[in-house]
């Protein structure tokens, strides 16, 4: 059942939880935004900063090794610029100098500056020639290893700025698809989010699910080919810089070779000026083979590279005898095939020219006398260096002696100084000799290597590729990795002559870690996470599922719950008809002669016969308020009125288990209030029911109203059961004496204390305050659930099945108030509820006991109470029937005393029980019988007792100290009852003489009595014949109408309201309007006004309005009230 | 059984109706019509209540058993029935004929049903209880003894 009520309002339930999921979702996709731009967002920035850095690495590098070079080709002619520097002293050297070294940072400035410092060495025409032509030299080579850096770096400065725009391109391509990525996703939510809306059908979740995975996918993929991509910028990067590692090794060998060998080259040259100058220049010779070898063997260390040098002469073949008697031997012919032993040459055939060598190093002294002409390399080499005046090589050739791979170096000499610009001719003719030099290519090629770095990494190669067709190779192997090569070219100074080098590493790239490892994590990651929202998703996909079925699940337990009050419903009903029966029989078979034991089991079947209906109404009412049809009725109800029927009934029960009972309405709260009092009955005893049934031989049940205004302005409040409320949470100061738990614990949590409402509307607050059992704290929080009662032994304990509190919940919630309750166990239950009424003040015709109310204004009345909550239940019940001025005493003992003044013209006295005691009493009276000396009526005494035996009460009564005993709960009727018959027979005739006066003013009058139902008839005929009128009896309104018409010798007219045919408001208007006619007609001083009274149940303002509009001239609710009829009729008959 | 247990007994029964709420202060105010010139005031009226009321129900019974049930005819003998069992003080009949009347007016045909059932129940309770009080009242008479007073206050 607790279901049902959970889903009393289920669509507000469903809505609530979807616009959670709609929040949650919204919230979920905002996140997703963030993220996914923030992802782009470091993307772009991580890309950008890569190829800044990656530039300016790049950038950095090749400045970097341009200064290695430029600093190099320096440092490679460091002792020419120190004797440059020497030299030129003074003027602006320094400053050139000073710019080269600024120069480092960029290429072109180098550039600039390196030329300006040749151009001011050009200037200087005082130079030594020496120091000029190796400066020149130096200088060249520099220019040309500066002019290729450039254009290399031009090259590769163009290159870079494809690659960063292609880069760009690439990442704005990114960016795009980003963002477009970025935009489906957007437009996927978006459609998500509105078709979440539109329907919740399982296919959308299943397309939802799809998308998702889709999306799931889309983002795998550009992962993976996000992490590729990065693999391949990465690696591309390290092979570039592998290349440039390269080019620039080789670049550096390529330079050194080229330095060392012009060096060299530099000083064959000299050693031709030397042989020149002393040789020819003077005569005799100063140089002879002897001196000339000495002096090359001692000078080697200047020429590294050269194996030998030798120096043969110019001679003609007319020459040749003169020559070969002055060196006694013959010029000898080379040959090519042995060349071990010179004496083994034959003589040189006979030619135009000789070259036969003169002088030799050591190392190649062999070569003494045999003609250079007569080898063809040689020859040719020998011809071009003379035409040229520069150094010439031979091609490579296998060197005599050594084996090697090796070039021959000649060098002219000229027996004049001849200008720069002589021509070839002049130069033939000059030519007196030649110097010869032979390179030994690997091993020069092999010790320049051995000088550098990182010599292991890469291997070299040189070529001469002077015939482009036939490459000769003049050193290194054909080993290392042949993917990647470098070709540097080489100028030995002779332009006839191309070499070059190639250069490539020696290992194949090792596997770029470095390339792979962080993709390679992005890779990782991008599965993990995929993975993950995979799981997501498919979980995602299975709550969906979930949630679907537990909605399927929950409807369907709504449709049972509903098919269940239902069923309870029509069954508790149809059980009911045939208990009902049941307990008649049972009724009647007691009702006839039974002797003991069987009027036994006849009582006990009746008895169970009894609980089982109130259970089964107890259920019905569970049943129907479930299915949502117990609606409220909204009738005027007097309050006070039910209550004191709820307590007289309980009254009983309480009295058997010694509790006593209290019933306290405020002052604030109005005597007529709008709503159904039937439930409202049925809460109040349903509460005062439980405590009575967990109240155990002590204390009381104490049930009090008052307006929930009056809680929530406490402090101005003057009702004194509400003061002591809300002084302390536990207190003994209660109606019994026994401590009970406060209410204003519950009132707390109201709710409806908070908000107002509106000004035709009251709230009540009742507490009902008992000093039971209490409720254990683990069973407090389901009391209120259907058939859950506080353990499964209290039903034993106490029976009932615990429907009751649930039952009264729902009243209350019907009622629009709230119910709560305090408990300690062992101490108490205070249970509160709050509900709305509606407030009718015009409807004061409720009050019963109207008439006996003002016998007894005025009077002047003490209570003797020692508690002073009782004290205060009694005065309220005083104050209903009229009594004003009240005091209160807390004992006999203190009214004697300290009231005395009190005590003068008391009328009434009225003493608890628990305060009697005799001889106070005694004392106490004495001093109430001098004090009432001067009046003739001695102040009545009244005990207010809770719980006689017969016995006690008789032995009260006749000892004559009191004048009446009056049984506790208090009542209306009965507290009037009581002071009628004590306050003395005066005022009891005076009541006596009412019905008299009834009877007097209708005695002999003629009264129709108009109703279709002959009970009523009866009954009114009945009620109107005791007052001795004459009563004739109608029973529809047509017959009224016909009796009524004038001349007839009616008094007055009792009519029903509703009737069949023709209803008591158009019987009235006829004969209204038959004794309008007549009194025209007539015309006559008599008018024609039979009085007419209404007579209905439905005491409803509207009723009676629509009384005096149809001409009736008053009502009277049936069944008569003495009282009532007497003030309607006498308007008419008291005259 | 002697006079006056005869006579506690049906002081207990009556008052047992109060507590019931079979019957309401208008039965005592009836008893109280009742004097030496009307001796069976009460069980006049009663009967008549009676012979009614079976007149009435059964009316009930057939209209509401109508293929189209006419609201119009069922009502005003709702009321009747009700007007007379508050004569009475029949105080659970004429509740339950609250409640039919407000089902009638909503002109729910099931629901009329069983109120009508429930009407019914309520009448033959009461007319059980009455009948019940009367054999009391006439055992009592017949025994010689007085029928005591009840007293005000249910």
């Amino acid at each position: 059942m607790s279901i049902a009520c959970e889903l009393s309002n289920p669509n507000l339930k469903k809505t609530k939880a979807e616009t959670i999921v709609g929040n949650w979702t919204s919230k979920k996709i905002l996140l997703f935004r963030v993220l996914c731009g923030l992802v782009c967002i470091s993307l772009v920035l991580w890309l950008c900063l890569s190829f800044y850095v990656g530039s300016l690495c790049i950038c950095n590098k090749d400045a970097e090794s341009s200064k290695g070079v430029l600093f190099r080709n320096h440092n490679v002619t460091r002792s020419e610029i120190d004797a440059m520097l020497s030299l030129f002293f003074d003027s602006n050297q320094v400053t050139s100098f000073e710019c080269r070294k600024e120069s480092n940072p960029g290429m072109w400035e180098s550039y600039g500056i390196t030329c300006s410092l040749s151009t001011r060495l050009e200037k200087d025409e005082e130079a030594k020639r020496h120091v000029a032509e190796l400066m020149s030299s130096s200088e060249a080579s520099i220019l040309d290893n500066l002019e290729e850096n450039v254009e290399k770096e031009e090259d590769e400065s163009g290159h870079q700025d494809v690659l960063f725009y292609l880069m760009n391109k690439w990442h704005w391509w990114f960016v795009l698809c980003v963002l477009v990525a970025a935009h489906f996703i957007f437009e996927f939510h978006r459609r998500k989010e509105v078709s979440f809306l539109q329907d919740k059908q399982q296919t959308q979740c299943k397309r939802d699910g799809k998308l998702r995975k889709n999306m799931l996918l889309l983002c795998i993929i550009a992962g993976v080919s996000l992490s590729v991509f990065w693999f391949w910028h990465t690696n591309e990067k390290i092979l570039r810089q592998r290349r440039e590692t390269l080019t620039n090794m080789c670049e550096e060998r390529a330079r050194v070779l080229q330095d060392q060998f012009n060096v060299s080259m530099n000083h064959v040259h000299a050693l031709s000026i030397l042989v020149s100058t002393f040789h020819h220049g003077k005569t005799p010779s100063a140089i002879d083979q002897k001196t000339f070898s000495e002096y090359t063997e001692r000078t080697n260390f200047e020429r590294p590279l050269t194996s030998g040098v030798a120096y043969a002469l110019k001679v003609t073949h007319s020459e040749r005898e003169k020559f070969e008697k002055e060196h006694g031997w013959t010029i000898k012919k080379m040959n090519p095939e042995d060349q071990t032993l010179v004496h083994e040459f034959d003589p040189a055939p006979v030619q135009d020219e000789y070259a036969p060598v003169i002088f030799a190093q050591e190392t190649v002294s062999h070569l003494v006398s045999v003609d250079m002409m007569s080898g063809n390399e040689d020859r040719e080499n020998i011809l071009r260096a003379r035409a040229l005046g520069k150094g010439v090589l031979t091609s490579p050739f296998q060197l005599l002696k050594s084996n090697h791979l090796g070039v021959i170096l000649t060098f002219a000499v000229y027996n004049t100084n001849l200008p720069h610009d002589a021509t070839e001719e002049e130069r033939i003719q000059a030519t007196i000799g030649y110097l010869g030099a032979s390179y030994d290519m690997p091993s020069l090629v092999e010790k320049l290597l051995q000088q550098l770095a990182s010599k292991q990494t890469i291997s070299v190669n040189v070529y001469d590729t002077t015939n482009a067709s036939s490459v000769i190779k003049m050193y290194g192997s054909e080993v290392g990795d042949m993917s990647e090569e470098h070709i540097s070219s080489l100028d030995f100074g002779d332009p006839f002559r191309k070499h070059e080098m190639h250069c490539r590493f020696t290992q194949k790239p090792p596997i770029p870690w470095l390339a792979i490892m962080p993709p390679g994590f992005a890779l990782v990651i991008t599965f993990l996470l995929g993975y993950i929202f995979n799981e997501a998703i498919n979980r995602i996909a299975t709550v969906e599922e979930d949630i679907r079925k537990v909605r399927e699940l929950k409807a369907r337990a709504e449709a049972a719950d509903v098919a269940k009050s239902q069923f309870l419903a029509t069954v508790s009903h149809e059980i009911r008809t045939p208990m009902v029966g049941v307990l008649g029989m049972l009724k009647l078979l007691m009702d006839t002669d039974l002797d003991a034991k069987q009027m036994d089991f006849a009582e006990t079947a009746h008895g169970s016969g009894k609980d089982l209906i109130s259970l089964i109404n107890e259920v019905l009412d569970q049943a129907k308020i479930e299915s949502g049809r117990l609606e409220l009725e909204s009738v005027p109800f007097d309050l006070r009125f039910l209550l004191d029927n709820i307590s007289s009934l309980l009254s009983g029960k309480a009295a058997e288990k010694g509790i006593e009972l209290a019933v306290y309405v405020s002052s604030h709260v109005p005597a007529v209030i709008i709503g159904d009092p039937g439930r409202f009955r049925q809460i109040i005893t349903n509460l005062v029911g439980n405590s009575i049934k967990f109240t155990q031989e002590k204390g009381h049940i104490f049930i009090s109203v008052h307006l929930t205004n009056e809680v929530r302005e406490p402090f101005d409040t003057e009702d004194e059961i509400l003061k002591q409320r809300l002084g302390s949470d536990e207190t003994c100061n209660t109606l019994s004496g026994y401590p009970a738990v406060n209410a204003t614990g519950s009132w707390r949590n109201f709710r409806t204390f908070q908000d107002h409402i509106s000004s035709d509307k009251i709230e009540l607050l009742v507490t009902v305050e008992d000093t039971g059992v209490g409720i254990p704290f683990e069973a407090q929080s389901r009391i209120f659930t259907p058939f859950m009662q506080a353990d499964s032994s209290t039903s034993r304990t106490y029976g009932g099945t615990g429907i009751g509190l649930s039952i009264s919940k729902r009243l209350v919630e019907l009622m629009q108030g709230e119910i709560g309750f305090v408990s300690k166990p062992g101490v108490g239950t205070t249970f509160s509820f709050t509900g709305v009424f509606g407030k009718d003040s015009s409807v004061t015709a409720l009050e019963l006991f109207d008439q006996s109310i003002h016998e007894f204004q005025g009077l002047k009345a003490l209570v003797i109470d020692s508690r002073n909550i009782r004290a205060e239940v009694t005065r309220y019940h005083l104050q209903r029937v009229g009594i004003s001025s009240i005091d209160i005493a807390s004992s006999l003992g203190t009214a004697s005393t300290s009231c005395a003044s009190k005590l003068v013209n008391l009328d009434l006295v009225l003493v608890d029980k628990d305060a009697w005691n005799k001889e106070e009493y005694v004392a106490f009276s004495d001093l109430l019988n001098s004090g009432q000396e001067t009046y003739t009526r001695p102040p009545k005494i009244l005990l207010l007792a809770t719980f006689t035996t017969p016995l006690e009460l008789s032995e009260i009564k006749s000892s004559g100290l009191v004048d009446e005993v009056l049984m506790k709960p208090l009542r209306m009727s009965v507290l009037i009852c009581c002071l009628q018959e004590t306050m003395g027979d005066g005022k009891k005739r005076q009541i006596k003489r009412k019905p008299k006066n009834l009877g007097s003013l209708l005695r002999g009058k003629h009264i129709l009595v108009v109703d279709d139902t002959v009970v009523n008839r009866r009954v009114a005929d009945a009620v109107l014949r005791k007052y001795k009128a004459l009563v004739t009896c109608v029973d529809s309104g047509k017959a009224a109408v016909a009796m009524l018409k004038p001349p007839h010798d009616f008094d007055a007219c009792f009519m029903d309201l509703q009737m069949p045919e023709m209803d008591g408001f158009e019987a009235t208007r006829r004969v209204r309007d038959l004794e309008e006619e007549m009194n025209k007609k007539t015309d006559q001083s008599r008018k024609w006004h039979t009085p007419i009274l209404a007579m209905t149940a439905d005491v409803i303002q509207a009723t009676n309005e629509k009384c005096i509009k149809c001409g009736m001239d008053g009502f009277v609710s049936k069944p008569f009230e003495e009282e009532e009829l007497y003030s309607s009729v006498a308007r008419f008959f008291d005259k | 059984m002697d006079l006056v247990q005869m006579q506690k007994s049906l002081q207990d029964y009556t008052k047992s109706l109060f507590l019931e709420g079979v019957l309401d202060s208008q039965f005592l105010q009836l008893q109280q019509l009742q004097d030496e010139s009307n001796p069976d005031f009460v069980s006049q009226v009663v009967t008549l209540f009676f012979q009614d009321s079976d007149r009435i129900l059964n009316d009930l019974s057939l209209s509401l058993d109508q293929q189209v049930v006419d609201f119009k005819k069922v009502d005003p003998h709702v009321h009747q029935l009700k007007g007379s069992s508050s004569s009475i003080g029949a105080q659970r009949v004429k509740n339950a004929c609250v409640v039919f009347r407000n089902f009638c007016e909503q002109q729910n045909v099931e629901a009329c049903h069983r109120c009508l059932q429930q009407v019914k129940q309520e009448y033959y309770l009461v007319k059980n209880r009455l009948e019940t009080l009367f054999k009391l009242e006439q055992q009592i008479v017949a025994s010689g003894g007085m029928i005591p007073a009840m007293e005000l206050g249910f």
